[in-house]
């Protein structure tokens, strides 16, 4: 027998754990994953987390549920890969050999990478959101605060899900407004970038409703250290701003397994250099990385994990028939955008093509307005949820093309 | 497209001033373009320069965090050097495009 083995059950992980049992001969290979952690979380839930509107309990479900019976499931730590002998050492010593091998271990913030973050005022003044123990640590928070600067920063360019600290952001206005003390918060959101957000077309939009909201946007702030004792935020070069509460999206790297085998690229966040087209890892060609641990120049997102999961199933399939891998992704991802007060926003785009206005057609559910704020886009960001544990993690087909379409768009 | 002429000698530039030929690029070039944006080019911006230059043909991504990682400048010294914008400022200097900041 033949293995595959899936480092990492997450989002990806397990979509192609689902896929490739349904695909695969089981006569002749098995499927085995691994992850270090039993519970499954829905991450775009901890965004709703901080202001009560999920609580935690509405975000974990037990791993195992996701995974077909036939698929061998194991509780371990990837500790490191052996490239040359295909073979993966676990934290507990023990070897797993593999003839294929997917990588989809995630990523995750790293606060200790910037000096002062995870200091005196971590889980006290600091918080980050994008972990569950942050979210909620963050919820019981702000139902005490009584007001003051609130600063919205990113340490990196490079974050899983871009938007989410827009929306956060939107969120907090809403919230302090539902509160009657938004007279009593100044709300900054401070980040690397040159706008509220890369491509010029949703950033135009983004920005106004920075600006609606009496949000301040402070752009190309590259942040150095935190000073614990002066409240401030530091950039490279000697920019300064004070917070009262700080919530962070720190540095998000790649994880440990990855800088233990040596395999991340130069940036040092632990991202694999993947072959942008065909998922295949540009080093080794029986190893493919899929999801947020890839370094593809697209979102880290849910939903491209999801049409890279389409793709990938076609090229192991040829890999393993010794075919040319003929699925190319073309960098597609579709992101709801809460904006608050029941409404949000929608992007759809790819490696070329950025986020333009128009429609976006949803078989069977009818079109949504691209770039424009309403409470269907609200409506399909909560739906989200049940499609995940639904439909997406399990494989099934979503009423959208795995490569993005122009349909609908409108582009003059 | 637009022309750029320094020196008497032109070079193709998109709109934003990036040349959009990277071979076109020389070091005498790049001291002219930096002294519009008031930057004196020492030995250490053109290791910067050729280092992106170099990565650019390698297909690399570029990034802040990279350079900083090339073992050339820390991140510091590399605002020092190019204020402002380093990244961007200092591509336009190495003739290379405007590094695509991906979503
Ligand atoms: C606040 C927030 C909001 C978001 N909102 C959205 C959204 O609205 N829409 C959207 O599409 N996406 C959203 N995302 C992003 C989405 O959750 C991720 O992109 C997606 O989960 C990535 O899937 P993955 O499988 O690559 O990584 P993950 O789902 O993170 O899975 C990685 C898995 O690998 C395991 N692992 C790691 N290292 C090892 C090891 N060495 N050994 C064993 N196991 C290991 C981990 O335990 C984990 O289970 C959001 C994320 C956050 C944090």
């Amino acid at each position: 027998m033949k293995r595959i083995l899936i480092l990492g059950a997450g989002t990806a992980g397990t979509m192609m754990a689902n896929k490739l049992y349904k695909n695969l001969n089981k006569d002749l290979w098995r499927i085995t994953i691994i992850d270090k952690d039993e519970d499954h979380y829905y991450q775009p839930g901890f965004l709703f987390i901080p202001f009560g509107i999920y609580k935690p309990e509405d975000v974990v479900k037990p791993k195992r549920k996701f995974i077909p019976e036939g698929v061998d499931f194991r509780i371990n730590e990837a500790a490191k890969i052996m490239v040359e002998s295909n073979l993966v050492i676990m934290q507990d010593g023990s070897m797993l050999p593999y003839d294929v091998l997917i990588i989809a271990t995630g990523t995750t913030p790293a606060p200790e990478e910037t000096e002062g973050l995870k200091g005196d005022l971590w889980y006290k003044d600091i918080f980050d959101f994008y972990t569950y123990e942050g979210a909620t640590q963050l919820a019981k928070r702000l139902e005490t605060w009584q007001g003051g600067n609130l600063v919205i920063n990113l340490a990196e360019t490079i974050i899983k899900c871009p938007v989410a600290p827009l929306e956060f952001t939107f969120l907090a206005d809403a919230y302090f407004t539902e509160k009657g003390m938004r007279d009593k918060v100044n709300i900054t959101y401070v980040t690397p970038l040159s706008g509220a957000f890369t491509k010029p077309k949703a950033t135009a939009l983004l920005n106004n409703l920075m600006s609606d909201k009496n949000i301040k946007v402070v752009p190309d702030f590259y942040l150095q250290r935190v000073d614990n004792d002066r409240k401030v935020l530091i950039s490279y070069d000697e920019q300064e701003v004070p917070f009262d509460l700080l919530v962070s999206i720190p540095v998000n790297k790649g994880d440990q397994v990855v800088e233990a085998s040596h395999m991340g690229d130069e940036d040092g966040l632990n991202f694999i250099p993947t072959d942008k087209h065909t998922l295949q890892s540009k080093n080794n060609e029986n190893i493919f990385v899929i999801g947020d641990a890839t370094n593809l120049p697209t979102s880290k997102a849910g939903s491209v994990a999801h049409f890279e999961a389409e793709i990938l199933l076609e090229n192991i399939l040829s890999y393993i028939n010794g075919q040319p891998l003929k699925a190319k992704f073309d960098g597609h991802a579709n992101c709801f955008i809460e904006t608050g007060y029941g409404k949000g926003t929608l992007i759809d785009f790819n490696y070329e093509i950025e986020p333009l206005p128009g429609k976006f057609p949803f078989a069977g559910i009818g079109p949504m307005g691209l770039l424009k704020v309403n409470r269907a886009n609200h409506l399909g960001k909560l739906a989200f949820r049940w499609v995940y544990w639904h439909m997406l993690l399990t494989g099934k087909k979503l009423p959208v093309s795995t490569n993005m379409s122009m349909a609908g768009k409108i582009t003059e | 497209m637009e022309t750029l002429t320094l020196n008497r000698t032109a070079v193709a530039v998109n709109a934003e001033g990036y040349l959009t030929d990277m071979n076109q690029w020389t070091p005498e070039l790049a001291k002219e373009m930096a002294a519009e944006v008031n930057i004196e080019l020492t030995p250490k911006h053109f290791e910067v320069l050729n280092w992106l230059r170099e990565k650019q043909r390698e297909g690399v991504q570029l990034s802040i965090r990279k350079l900083g990682n090339s073992g050339i400048v820390d991140i510091k010294t590399f605002y020092q050097l190019f204020p402002g914008g380093p990244l961007k400022i200092s591509s336009k200097l190495a003739g290379i495009p405007k590094p695509a900041s991906c979503v």
